[in-house]
């Protein structure tokens, strides 16, 4: 029995040690360094950006290459800036899962528990997952150059081109942080992203020509905010000549319109986010 | 700081989830340099009642101070004395143990150097050193929350709460644990625990708060709420059986009623404590008649339990409204 500690215990005190007051750059960037040490730990996670791209590069250019016509151009190079932008739209599966084990787990409590700003979580979740993309780019860049993908039109657009995607990637974030905050679990996250957004990257001119599509499948194509990336993305290094003048608005227009789309959708999505981050882990 | 003494004040906290009340008005205040056991079945508010001192979840009605910090109007300040290990063990598994600490130490605004020389000390006094540079997947459950508790200390808060410290841990790691915080408070920590185990309360806390369905129904030191629920009672074993009527007889001078289990020669009957059983001690000692054993039996905090809530403590009703409605 320890009824009697209490008289002996209350004099002591504790000799605590300075806290520096952190700025939310310092702690979102310990979040990072946490997340990119999750990277490292299990390279496997990063089969989404490595051989998954690579397997769909091989298996369109080789398997359905012969059977699609592209015009003016070579399918192998017309086929890079689709998967492209395809990985990048799976970006948001990435944050999601990262986000909602970090929630269920507990760690996102943790956090909380700490005198950081509320934000560095997320924060630090979209800057290690733009990372993890970027490693995508890359390693998708290179596979491209060995199939015979080339950027033709120098580098400043060749840099636009790689500008778009991440931007892209920054609006697909926040559908991650949505969903990764609003679902119980892995599973539900799985599930909702892999109805949506896979169909989603399909039914745009990231594998195959518009053009081919019924009227108005077609239309719905072409105002698919991947589609106005991805052409821009195939103007933009020279991979496929200008749409047509019979292509939806967008297409006539993909880098306004890929910027306007990205930052769209993030305005839209963010502050629905941030509140169903707040309501899930304040419950 | 707070000027009162006390390290921890909950003022009228209730939370609703929808129309689940969850907690109903929980009150109470903790010493500077104490314990205080939060005990109660799974769903009685526990956990939430702890989130809401923590900054976690924001009440309802109500507030909650921390080291004299209103958790509404100073969260900052609250989050900076405090140090909190929740119920399932949160550490990151895909990071060392001392990866963890340093994580969190860098994240309370520690220097580099004092956090390096602190995640040593820790691994040191919890015995993992030798673990510490493994990854946080291979610990056993008993290392986890050692790691999670080494964790919460890094800063040194004055004031830490711990939910349910010892669930799922087996008996050997419970009672180690057990010796790490009494070390803490040692120290001068002061600690809040919330737990399901009658006995983890009566080792350690100093005072006892029982909670069931969100409100508080009984508060006090392990031995008041003995000694305020049912009554004690003296245990006779007598040596020879034949003996049991005459010592009956004997004994039912001086109580009221006594009962007999013949097949363990043992007579119960109930007392007001020490002084009857003193008595009854003289009573006997002047007689022929031999015992084997005398002695005042407590009733356990689970008979307290029982008595106070009509199920017992170990129960699971259905509502666990607090494990996160998830």
């Amino acid at each position: 029995m320890t009824t009697d500690t209490t008289t002996a215990a209350t004099t002591q005190e504790l000799r605590r040690p300075e806290l520096r007051q952190t700025g939310l750059l310092h702690q979102s960037w310990t979040i990072v360094r946490r997340n990119l040490r999750h990277i490292r730990r299990q390279p496997e996670a990063l089969t989404d950006v490595t051989i998954q791209p690579i397997m769909f590069v091989v298996l369109f250019a080789f398997v359905f290459g012969g059977s699609i016509q592209t015009q003016g151009s070579n399918y192998r190079e017309w086929l890079l800036p689709g998967i492209m932008a395809q990985t990048m739209a799976f970006s948001s599966f990435v944050v999601a899962i990262g986000l909602n084990t970090d929630i269920d787990k507990g760690i996102v409590d943790r956090f909380r528990s700490l005198p950081i700003s509320r934000a560095s979580v997320l924060i630090g979740r979209s800057i290690s997952s733009l990372i993890h993309s970027s490693i995508g780019i890359v390693v998708m860049s290179l596979t491209g150059l060995a199939i015979g993908w080339r950027i033709h039109d120098g580098v400043l657009d060749g840099l636009l081109a790689y500008g778009l995607l991440l931007l892209f990637g920054f609006a697909m974030i926040w559908i991650g942080i949505l969903v990764g905050s609003a679902m119980r679990s892995i599973e539900a996250v799985n599930g909702l992203m892999f109805t949506t957004i896979f169909p989603i990257t399909f039914l745009a001119n990231t594998f195959a020509p518009t053009e081919n599509m019924t009227p108005w499948l077609r239309t719905v194509a072409e105002w698919n905010p991947v589609s106005s990336l991805v052409q821009a993305m195939r103007e933009l290094w020279g991979n496929a000549p200008a749409a047509g003048p019979d292509a939806a608005l967008p297409l006539r227009h993909p880098e306004l319109f890929a910027a306007g789309w990205s930052v769209l959708i993030a305005a839209l999505v963010a502050p629905l986010a941030v509140r169903a981050f707040n309501r899930r882990t304040s419950e | 700081m707070s000027s009162n003494g006390m390290a921890i004040e909950a003022d009228n906290l209730v939370k609703h989830f929808g129309d689940t009340v969850a907690v109903d008005g929980v009150s109470f205040s903790v010493p500077r340099g104490s314990v205080l056991g939060l005990l109660g079945p799974n769903g009685a508010g526990k956990t939430t009642t702890v989130r809401m001192m923590t900054t976690l979840t924001r009440p309802t009605r109500g507030t909650a101070r921390v080291n004299g910090h209103d958790v509404l109007r100073e969260p900052d300040a609250v989050r900076r004395s405090m140090g909190l290990t929740g119920q399932a063990a949160t550490v990151d598994e895909l990071l060392t143990g001392r990866e963890n600490i340093r994580m969190i130490g860098a994240l309370y605004g520690l220097s580099p150097s004092y956090v390096r020389k602190a995640a040593d000390d820790l691994l040191e006094r919890f015995s993992l050193s030798d673990a510490g540079d493994r990854i946080v997947k291979n610990y056993s459950g008993g290392m986890r929350r050692r790691l999670d508790l080494a964790v919460s200390l890094v800063a040194t808060p004055p004031v830490l709460f711990l939910d349910e410290p010892t669930t799922g841990l087996d008996p050997r790691s419970r009672v180690e644990l057990w010796e790490v915080l009494r070390g803490l408070v040692r120290d001068g920590t002061t600690l809040l625990l919330t737990t399901q185990y009658l006995e983890e309360a009566d080792q350690l806390a100093d005072r006892i708060i029982v909670i069931d369905r969100g409100t508080v129904i009984a508060e006090g030191t392990a031995l008041e709420l003995k000694d305020q629920s049912g009554q004690a009672a003296i245990v006779l074993t007598i040596s020879r059986a034949q003996d049991l009527p005459l010592a009956e007889q004997m004994l039912r001078e001086h109580v009221a009623t006594v009962h007999v289990d013949e097949a363990a020669r043992q007579l119960t009957a109930p007392a007001d404590g020490l002084r009857d059983m003193t008595r009854i001690a003289a009573v006997f000692e002047h007689s022929e008649i031999e015992l084997d054993d005398l002695g005042l039996k407590r009733p356990s905090l689970d008979d307290v339990f029982l008595h106070l809530t009509g199920h017992r403590a170990e129960d699971d009703p259905e509502q666990t409204m607090e494990e996160r409605a998830s």
